[in-house]
């Protein structure tokens, strides 16, 4: 939206400009006392070579992908702000590749201001309410349970196609893949034993506003985590350290962050984030605050890219379900009117990102590049066209109605290539801007 | 109850913890974990769920919330009466197609509302309301909303008993189960 991400052509000048002088040094460079010139880098980090960067690893100066800060949403309506004030980011999709998204990249948002700073030694875990014996686990107890690790992905409940979204991480960045590592709760459950009567679970978070969610008991004793790993590390700090609920292929709302309590109960208990959901005129909205549907994107070429010449190409993307996995990916590159099988390039797993690549030969003429994904159900995602006409909406409509509870918005994103290789957003322009995030 | 030897072993193990709850129950299969004291237990259950079944003593008027609105941080994001913004409408809107969040005299249960205040408000500085703060705010909403009478006191039996007027609308959750289907059947 407003913020751009810093410009990779200026990065990429500097960078060269140091390594030109870096070159010039004497050979036999001592680790410990580098040149001035090379100690730090064009965004003043320190030298590789310095004990932080053996301790610690770090990327290469030449790399400046960082996350798309999020626009302000309904800026007349959010109350005064502290300083400084922390923003949502959405992940880099554009310079995306495999299926992990590195977790300094991955999208993060919260509710409420701030992120609360939990030392582990003394945050619990309370599992209670409807159960033969209530539960106080210490996060060293939670990690004595037999660990699982497992690929998912999440997503934001306001991630859109959007006219608006010049790249890929507007449209899309949103959602994020990780391996995370935990308890399942199906485990959990059985160590404080459910009561007959035990139907959803209630799970709060230790942030300022105590966030807090109903989840349906059956999707709990699914394949619900209560997760401290993430991609072979603690989960850090924006992503719900020291615990986090890990809700596979469900709305990102339903993993809550700064986990502290667990409570089994008879009924929803129609938390606010719940009311904007359950109450939409529209009936339809009702079955799908769970799961999202099956999406997909191409994240290469796409928005601001440009392809320097015609010839050969890989079209890349990621591909989603939260019914499952994904079984097929379909490429178009004459805006939706055939579609061509893209090969599904790395591991296919269920409720994760899925690879797709499909190889193109650019012939210089104006293409309309557009993917189209199937899950395990046989369910495939909708245009934009179908999407509004399910809802029964006009296209002005929908894009209203995006910005308030209609949400799981998995239609076709098309990208546009003109004839000098610039590639822009594919969706037709609208009148008013409708990408703003929904919290 | 028969006070077998493991929960006896818990009881004296669990030692300065050893309270009630730890002493009566059964340890977990894992033998990990420990029992919440009831101390534990009230201060972390801040859970109000929509019957109103675990709502707090205490109470207030509208008279009284009045006061804190203005006087506790309400006003400050919300408008005087609660109409002015910039935060959130609470009194007299109605939903739209663009309404991201619901004005809460659509919400089905007042309890619920209740226990958003209690947890999250004010936004800046939430969990800052006394129990008869939230009841007293309670009330001035509800009361501008034209939901209950001027003089109405709010507490924990007078609330769960609040009839919202749009509680008909409220059809309930549907169930999940792993096979569901979304409501899409466009085919290829």
């Amino acid at each position: 939206m407003k913020s751009k991400p810093p410009s990779r052509r200026r990065f990429l000048k500097k960078g060269i400009a140091l390594a030109g002088l870096a070159a010039a040094a004497p050979a036999g460079l001592a680790i410990t006392a580098p040149p001035a010139a090379a100690q730090t880098t064009a965004s003043g980090t320190p030298d590789l070579n310095s004990i932080d960067a053996v301790l610690y690893g770090r990327r290469s100066r030449f790399v400046t992908t960082v996350r798309a800060i999020e626009g302000v949403s309904h800026p007349d309506r959010m109350p005064p702000r502290p300083t400084p004030y922390r923003p949502s980011a959405r992940t880099p999709l554009g310079e995306s590749m495999g299926i992990i998204t590195p977790t300094s990249l991955h999208f993060t948002t919260q509710h409420f201001y701030g992120l609360p700073d939990i030392n582990p030694d003394e945050h619990k875990l309370m599992i209670h309410g409807l159960v033969d014996r209530p539960l106080v686990f210490t996060v060293d107890e939670l990690k004595r349970f037999a660990p699982v690790s497992r690929i998912y992905f999440l997503e934001c409940i306001g991630n859109r196609p959007s006219p608006n979204g010049k790249t890929v991480a507007d449209t899309h960045g949103r959602t994020g893949c990780s391996e995370w590592t935990g308890v399942p709760l199906s485990v959990l459950l059985k160590e404080v034993g459910l009561k007959d009567s035990a139907k959803w679970i209630i799970a709060e978070g230790s942030d300022g506003g105590k966030h807090e969610k109903s989840l349906p008991l059956s999707k709990a004793l699914d394949d619900v985590l209560v997760a401290y790993g993430q991609n072979g590390e603690p989960i850090r700090p924006d992503h719900g350290f020291p615990l986090r609920l890990i809700v596979p292929g469900f709305e990102g709302i339903f993993n809550v962050k700064w986990l502290r309590r667990l409570k089994v109960v008879d009924q929803p208990y129609l938390t606010f984030q719940e009311h904007s959901r359950f109450l939409g005129s529209n009936p339809k909205t009702q079955p799908d605050s769970y799961d999202f549907g099956p999406t997909s994107v191409i994240t290469y070429p796409s928005g601001t890219h440009r392809l320097p010449r015609q010839g050969g190409y890989v079209i890349s993307g990621l591909a989603w379900s939260g019914a499952g996995a994904v079984r097929r990916v379909e490429v178009s590159t004459d805006g939706g009117k055939t579609y061509k099988d893209a090969e599904l390039s790395g591991a296919v797993l269920p409720k994760a990102h899925t690879r797709f690549v499909l190889p193109w030969k650019w012939d210089g003429q104006e293409a309309v590049l557009q993917s189209r994904c199937t899950d395990v159900r046989d369910q495939v995602q909708p245009t934009e066209a179908e999407f509004a006409k399910y809802w029964g909406f006009t296209r002005p409509q929908l894009y209203a109605a995006i910005q308030s509870q209609l949400g799981h918005c998995n239609w076709i994103q098309p990208w546009r290539v003109t004839r000098d290789g610039q590639v822009s957003n594919g969706l037709p322009p609208i009148g008013f801007v409708a990408d703003v995030h929904a919290g | 109850m028969r006070a077998d030897v493991a929960t006896l072993a818990a009881a004296v193990l669990f030692g300065a913890v050893g309270v009630t709850q730890a002493q009566q129950q059964s340890p977990s299969p894992s033998g990990l974990g420990r029992a919440p004291t009831q101390a534990e237990t009230r201060s972390w259950d801040i859970s109000i769920g929509p019957d109103g079944a675990e709502l707090p003593p205490g109470s207030g008027t509208s008279a009284q919330g009045e006061v804190v609105f203005m006087q506790r941080g309400c006003a400050g994001c919300h408008g005087p009466t609660g109409t002015e913004g910039p935060a959130p409408v609470l009194v007299g809107a109605k939903p739209t197609m663009s309404t991201n969040y619901f004005p809460i005299a659509y919400w089905p249960f007042a309890p619920s509302i209740w226990d958003y205040i209690n947890r999250a408000m004010p936004y800046d500085r939430p969990g800052n309301l006394t129990t008869n703060e939230v009841y007293a705010v309670m009330a001035f909403l509800l009361n501008r909303n034209e939901i209950i009478r001027e003089g109405e006191v709010m507490d924990a039996n007078s609330l769960r008993n609040v009839r919202m007027p749009h509680r008909a609308d409220y059809k309930g959750p549907a169930p999940w189960t792993p096979d569901t289907r979304r409501g899409f059947k466009i085919l290829p």
